[in-house]
């Protein structure tokens, strides 16, 4: 097991270390920050010495290296914007997005559990077909669309709820039930796939022969040996929750990850853009081995 | 007069699918009292095990409806009860196991859990579960009980698994057992141990066993009375003896034909250079010596039977022969050149002579291909055999050779049944026209009669063609009426090598005698006579 981690760590390195190259030398291309940032009439030897400043007059062969070194050291720079440790400024975001995605995959998770695998018990019947369509059309629809006809409905027309920002736990509700859909559409689905099939398999005609009630069948036997395929799904809906859900963010300007990371890459705060990649990807990399964790804990046969 | 325990009358069962009504069971009536055992004897798709999924209540509804009939327990119709009565029925008043353990037992949850919940279910308190779990584990003899019960379903042998299913259907001291093809994926060996263990436990407890068939022995070995089953409807009845001995109906007289070992054994003659000569041939999956050391010489159009048990190393050895696997050590020399040393070009060209047939058609045949691409593939990776323009002629020569005539060209594997699958799978091997075939357990999913077919076919070719075969098979007397020789391998050696009635009429090591007294005999008179025997030795 512990080898296992090992493996995945250092496997999981080498990838960081190719985004950070890519990421790195590709937000260079899009600009010279020192004319973006300083004012239009600022002179020359304003922006001569703005580059100076934060090294941006240095090659970039040379400013990558130093960066890598400060990375190392656990340094990622300043926020050109903000004048504050570009980590402070991501991590600090992070926690928001961190709980956006935690309660609404929770939410996603549990609902389409007990959905999908009612609608499997019954193939065919009236609250399988219904569910069908609920989770297609949540599978499908836009996710920008739905926000933007959610806040006119509950906010502007029915004032309800806060149409953006945050502050209190009502201003968490429309975000939360906008992300839930597309999610939700997709697991259910998943999960009534593999659920039919855990039904139909063999050790559940043996727990029917011995007497053992619906429930159990359905979520004892059947559930534990469905949720592996689910698993890998829930992940990688999850993981682009943490990526910053970032239509959705900007929408309700949430002040989310996803929020800074587009503000920080139209202002050219590179610093910034980088850390909340570091700190994503180091996030998908740390629940991808809860997942591959979870495998071996819901799965005997398997074992690292 | 008594109710018997379990009465079926007039059931028939319906399944509605897509292209129509099934009639899978059609008006079938039988009864069973306690302490008999009754065997359903059929082949796939005679619906032997409908009805007992019916008296389980297994059957999904829809697609499938009982069209008519009662089930009567003790005289009390099952199909009157709700979904709530018949819960209470299963496992405590009947029980069941089934063929394949493995599938059977829920792999996430170990095995003391399955055997609790049984328990629980039906309202035993959590501690008094645990005990009664153990005296059952050590009731059926798995070894160290109380280390087993925390073992999950994968940890376990065959055999074992087996144990673990019996020992949970037993749970409740059910009234009635169903055991739907009980020992079909074990071991010879560990059939007999199996068989036994539930005679005994049925002498025990009283119980009536219905245990469902498609091996003649299996029935002369356990059953007192016989249904025999086809296409939906029961053919004919009787106890074992008489239903052997002078069987009613056609289909019966057929079947008990269609049992192997009974023809002639071959001769193989003498003389003749090897084409085949395989010496100390070995084969390591990481620490674990998979194959120790293994010679053998064959001639042109010899067969060559590979028996032994689960582990014995003989599919191993059928895999390094054709370098699907590669051996880690001897020489095997085909026509004087080693084929362990051959490069992949020569591989290539060899590839034409040495063809295989697996076990399971429905798994080597590719679904997505019709049978003119399965079949003349083989001429797309060897062009230089035959011109594209004859490709045709040639698919619907050797259909009609395997018995399957050229209209099945367009079709796709899953329009046939498991025996003609097995035909295609023969034809595609002959497309190269090899001058070897390594069958592996080629037959062995196939249903008696249709086994006997393929049999036949198989001997035809090597009559016309001059084929040889080796020919891995578990079923001994399936290799009797088929082989020149017999190898016969455990745990990665050869035991015993020798022509075929040297082997059956006079085995010289105690492990192949070991396998021919576990082997089951289709005849009720001498199959008694060998359990007999086999009690007399063990005592």
């Amino acid at each position: 097991m512990l080898s296992f981690i090992r493996k995945r760590a250092f496997a999981s390195l080498i990838s960081l270390i190719g985004l950070l190259v890519m990421v790195f030398f590709l937000s260079r291309l899009t600009g010279d920050p020192a004319s973006l940032f300083l004012p239009v009439e600022a002179s020359a030897e304003m922006k001569a010495e703005f580059r100076a400043l934060h090294g941006l007059d240095q090659p970039l062969l040379v400013q990558f290296g130093q960066y890598v070194g400060n990375v190392l050291t656990g340094d990622l720079g300043e926020s050109l914007r903000k004048a504050r440790p570009a980590l402070d400024v991501v991590l600090e975001a992070f926690v928001w997005t961190l709980w956006l995605a935690v309660i609404t995959m929770t939410l996603v998770t549990v609902c389409a559990i007990v959905v999908g695998s009612l609608a499997a018990f019954r193939t065919g019947g009236f609250f399988d077909r219904f569910s069908s369509m609920v989770s297609l059309i949540g599978a499908s629809v836009p996710d920008f669309w739905l926000a933007i006809v959610a806040i006119v409905v509950f906010a502007i027309q029915l004032s309800w709820l806060p149409t953006s920002g945050t502050g209190s736990l009502a201003h968490w509700i429309l975000p939360i039930c906008v992300l839930f859909v597309r999610p939700f559409g997709i697991i259910v689905q998943v999960v009534r796939g593999s659920m039919i099939s855990a039904l139909s398999s063999a050790y559940v005609k043996t727990a029917r022969a011995k007497g053992v009630k619906s429930g159990p069948i359905i979520f004892v036997h059947a559930l534990r040996n469905a949720m592996l395929p689910v698993i890998t799904v829930i992940g990688d809906q999850a993981a682009s929750l943490l990526n910053g859900a970032v239509v959705i963010e900007t929408i309700f300007g949430f002040p989310g990850v996803g929020k800074l990371m587009i503000d920080s890459i139209l202002q050219r705060d590179f610093n910034v853009v980088l850390a909340a990649i570091l700190v994503t990807a180091f996030a998908i990399f740390l629940m991808n081995l809860v997942i591959d964790l979870a495998y071996a804990l819901l799965d005997p046969r398997i074992r690292y | 007069m008594a109710d018997h325990l379990l009465e079926v009358r007039n059931l028939s069962v319906d399944f509605h699918t897509a292209s129509g009504v099934v009639h899978a069971v059609r008006n079938i009536s039988y009864h069973l009292e306690r302490g008999e055992t009754l065997a359903i004897l059929g082949e796939s798709g005679s619906g032997k095990s409908v009805s007992s999924s019916a008296i389980m209540n297994l059957i999904d509804m829809p697609p499938g409806k009982i069209a008519s009939g009662e089930i009567l327990l003790d005289g009390k119709d099952l199909l009157k009860m709700n979904a709530e009565q018949r819960r209470e029925v299963n496992g405590r008043r009947i029980a069941m196991i089934f063929q394949d353990p493995l599938s059977h037992l829920n792999p996430v949850y170990t095995v003391g859990w399955q055997m609790r919940e049984a328990l629980k279910t039906h309202g035993i308190g959590n501690t008094q579960a645990q005990a009664e779990a153990l005296r059952l584990f050590k009731r059926v003899a798995l070894p160290d009980p109380e280390r087993a019960l925390d073992k999950y379903p994968h940890e376990f042998s065959g055999g074992q698994r087996q144990r673990v299913m019996i020992a949970m259907a037993l749970a409740l001291k059910p009234d009635l057992l169903i055991a739907d093809e009980p020992t079909t994926a074990l071991d010879v060996t560990v059939q007999a141990e199996v068989l036994a263990l539930l005679k005994e436990l049925q002498r025990e407890t009283g119980m009536g066993v219905l245990i469902i068939t498609h091996d003649l022995g299996v029935v002369s070995e356990v059953a007192d009375r016989v249904v025999v089953m086809e296409k939906g409807q029961l053919v004919e009845s009787g106890t074992v003896r008489d239903v052997y001995r002078n069987p009613q109906h056609a289909y019966t007289k057929k079947l008990i034909a269609a049992a192997p070992g009974k023809g002639e054994m071959h001769e193989p003659e003498t003389g003749g250079d090897a084409i085949l000569s395989v010496r100390n041939a070995k084969k390591f999956y990481g620490g674990f010596e998979a194959l120790k050391g293994v010679s053998f010489d064959m001639k042109a159009g010899e067969t060559v039977a590979v028996v032994g048990e689960s582990g014995s190393g003989k599919s191993t050895l059928a895999r390094i022969l054709l370098r699907l696997e590669e051996p880690d050590g001897g020489t095997a020399h085909w026509k004087g050149k080693d084929l362990f040393a051959m490069s992949p070009g020569e591989l290539f060209k060899l590839r034409r002579d040495l063809q295989m047939v697996f076990q399971d058609p429905t798994q080597s045949l590719n679904p997505r291909m019709t049978v003119f691409q399965l079949i003349s593939e083989a001429w797309v990776i060897h062009p230089e055999i035959l011109p594209k323009a004859k490709w045709r002629e040639r698919v619907a020569e050797l259909l009609g050779q395997v018995g399957l005539s050229s209209e099945h060209m367009g079709r796709y594997p899953h329009q046939f049944s498991g025996g003609q699958r097995q035909r295609i799978a023969i034809a595609r091997a002959l497309a190269l026209e090899p001058q070897l075939i390594v069958c592996d357990e080629a037959v062995s999913a196939l249903d008696v009669s249709v086994q006997a077919q393929v049999i036949a076919l198989l001997d035809k070719l090597r009559r016309e063609m001059g084929i040889a075969f080796i020919f891995i098979a578990h079923d001994l007397p399936l290799v009797r009426d088929f082989a020149d020789y017999v190898m016969v391998m455990q745990k990665g050696e050869v035991v015993e090598f020798g022509t075929v009635a040297q082997v059956f009429d006079n085995p010289q090591k105690p492990y192949t005698q070991a396998l021919l007294a576990a082997s089951l005999d289709p005849d009720p008179d001498v199959q008694a006579a060998n359990r007999n025997a086999r009690l007399a030795n063990v005592s």
